[in-house]
């Protein structure tokens, strides 16, 4: 049992530490404690016992002098894609083993300046391509629910570092469902917010065009101050966003949005979610879907009439399309992206080698692992002449028509999309291994929120498996911008219901 | 389509990359599916449809920002020698690599 097991919310940890029940310095020592004797040693990357308790320390002082914020002294951690100084940054890749960033990312100067506490480097998937966790150089992580199963990926180790109580909540990136699948398989909460909101600076890129980092927690309210934290303008990334729909990208807009929201939906008594329509895509029923996710989903579909909300029948008839669009979009982004790492700045260089050429190749070969090299191969392949405009070119005309489809529903007929996150629940490790593309299919419920960089999360909402005992996600989509109203429909949703409370066995 | 093995080195060379003839067998079989796979998007009539490249052009008029063409201010030594450190090799602040012209 960790110390943070006993704090339900990051409002209860933050009224301890400012009533001095507890202190920062406490927290983070119990918490790097636990960190090293968790029963999966690859979850955490690096530890760094003198950096972390340096934070602590701060967070202390801001604590005694009465200048702590709603994040002071909370232990967090990072996916290993967010570069960070002092602790090393290797995105999962024998690439990047030796690599130390001379600066900090956007997302991880923001949350360090809110006064949290980082306990260190979480493992994911090599570069962010996987589903699974188990494309690391560093070892698989293992899923807290089920140790023989994967925690979902990319985001695998911060999904579950906050299953296991490790940290309070951790950043995650999600480019086709990084965020949102972990969480649904290892039973936390998670958010992507709209594309462009959260800088990308110092995130190790992979596919610029739909990368977007976003946090994972236990419940929706702890992810409103991180992410809001997170969130805001930021001149280092060019596609970073200056007003979002004529209020400024900053801090403090996600929080305002959902206090107005959660202020309604109280006001509105008994059926706080009176007139709501809740958008169901009958394509997320499909023949692929388990029925136990199926019957969570419908459950929980359920609770939210019983709030008040209505229900209405939609179509994203492309659905199926995302697949194939995201599956060269993506590559072509990474095949590009990755060129950089040729073994001459930073990152591996093999030990032996010819002329520049063959010196460059050896390194990229031995540096990457097979799913990497895959989706540069793919990638390469659709961006070649005589193929960018059949592949390239049509994928984002196809894009396009999957972004309508989106913006139809959501303007015409309903104010939010639900539906599951994934087929099926954590799968084994080392199922996939024969068939690597069957990852790929298995992301068809939440490639479409990328590629029209929507807002989109993961809630807790049931169990199933073999023995009843696998995490179920519901996915709830929203309108551009509609992170805080989102994380208000969530809350709603989990003050009548107890999945997020739920503590797996390997915590 | 059946990608063969001479596809494959064209792509792996393109790519950067060096395969083993295993490792390029089982690209040439796992890439002939995935093209599979991808094959879908060509069925689609995309006419008069515009390519997009940045996901919120369908919200709202976007552009990339770029930034002022002014030089920035040098940045510290320290900065420098921490990424200089991350060089595999490096001599005298210049990054190492074999001989290009003899």
């Amino acid at each position: 049992m960790t110390l943070l097991s006993e704090f339900p919310s990051i409002p209860d940890l933050n009224l301890a530490l400012r009533e001095h029940r507890v202190n920062a310095v406490e927290l983070a020592t119990d918490a790097l404690r636990a960190a090293r004797s968790h029963a999966d040693p690859h979850v955490f990357l690096h530890i760094d016992d003198e950096l972390t308790l340096a934070q602590a320390r701060d967070a202390d002082h801001a604590l005694a002098a009465g200048t702590a914020g709603p994040l002071t002294g909370i232990p967090i951690a990072h996916k290993d894609l967010f570069v960070t100084r002092g602790w090393r940054t290797t995105a999962s890749s024998k690439m990047l083993a030796n690599y130390t960033s001379p600066f900090d990312a956007t997302v991880v100067d923001h949350l360090r300046t809110a006064g949290t506490v980082s306990l260190g480097k979480l493992s994911c998937d090599e570069f962010a391509m996987g589903s699974g966790n188990e494309n690391s150089a560093f070892g698989p992580v293992r899923n807290p629910w089920d140790p023989d199963r994967v925690p979902g990926g990319s985001s695998g180790g911060s999904a579950a570092a906050v299953a296991a109580r490790l940290v309070m909540a951790a950043t995650g990136t999600d480019t086709g469902g990084s965020v949102r699948q972990p969480a649904a398989l290892c039973g936390v909460s998670g958010i992507k917010p709209t594309y462009g909101t959260v800088s990308r600076y110092g995130i190790i890129a992979y596919a610029s065009s739909l990368d977007q980092a976003g946090p994972l927690a236990r419940n929706a309210c702890d992810l409103v101050p991180i992410l809001d934290a997170m969130s805001g303008f930021d001149a280092n990334d060019s596609t970073s966003l200056e007003s979002c729909d004529g209020k400024p990208n900053a801090t403090g807009r996600i929080q305002a949005d959902f206090s107005a929201a959660q202020s309604r939906f109280e006001a509105a008594g008994a059926r706080p979610l009176h007139g709501l329509r809740i958008g169901v895509p009958r394509e997320f029923f499909n023949e692929g879907l388990a029925a136990c996710v199926a019957e969570a989903i419908e459950s929980a579909l359920k609770v939210f009439e019983s709030l008040g909300a209505t229900r209405v029948d939609i179509s994203l008839p492309r659905t199926r399309l995302s697949i194939p669009a995201y599956y060269v979009i993506a590559p072509a982004e990474a095949s590009s992206n990755l060129s950089r790492y040729d073994g001459v700045r930073y990152g591996h260089r093999a030990e032996h080698y010819g002329d520049l050429i063959d010196m460059t190749s050896r390194s990229r070969t031995e540096g990457f692992g097979d799913e990497v090299r895959r989706r540069i191969l793919v990638g390469t392949y659709v961006l070649s002449h005589g193929y960018y405009d059949a592949y390239y070119l049509q994928a984002q005309r196809v894009r396009r028509m999957i972004v309508d489809d989106f913006q139809r529903a959501l303007t015409e007929e309903c104010d939010v999309i639900m539906g599951p996150v994934t087929p099926d629940v954590a799968r084994r490790i080392g199922d996939n291994k024969q068939d690597p593309i069957a990852d790929w299919l298995a992301d068809i419920y939440t490639l479409g929120v990328s590629l029209a960089g929507l807002p989109g999360m993961s809630v807790p909402c049931g169990f199933g498996g073999s023995a009843g005992r696998l995490p179920i996600g519901l996915q709830l989509v929203g309108r551009y911008f509609d992170e805080g109203r989102l994380l208000a429909i969530a809350d709603r949703y989990q003050q009548v219901t107890d999945w997020h409370q739920r503590i797996p066995g390997l915590a | 389509m059946a990608l063969t093995e001479q596809d494959i080195a064209w792509l792996a060379r393109l790519s950067g990359l060096q395969l083993s003839a295993d490792d390029q067998q089982r690209a040439q079989q796992e890439l002939t599916r995935i093209l599979g796979l991808i094959q879908e998007l060509q069925a689609v009539d995309t006419h008069g449809i515009e390519p997009m490249a940045h996901p919120l052009a369908a919200h709202q008029d976007i552009a990339l920002r770029l930034r002022d063409d002014a030089a920035e201010p040098p940045q510290s030594v320290v900065l420098r020698d921490t990424c200089m450190a991350n060089a595999p090799a490096a001599h005298e602040g210049l990054f190492l690599v074999p001989t290009v012209i003899e």
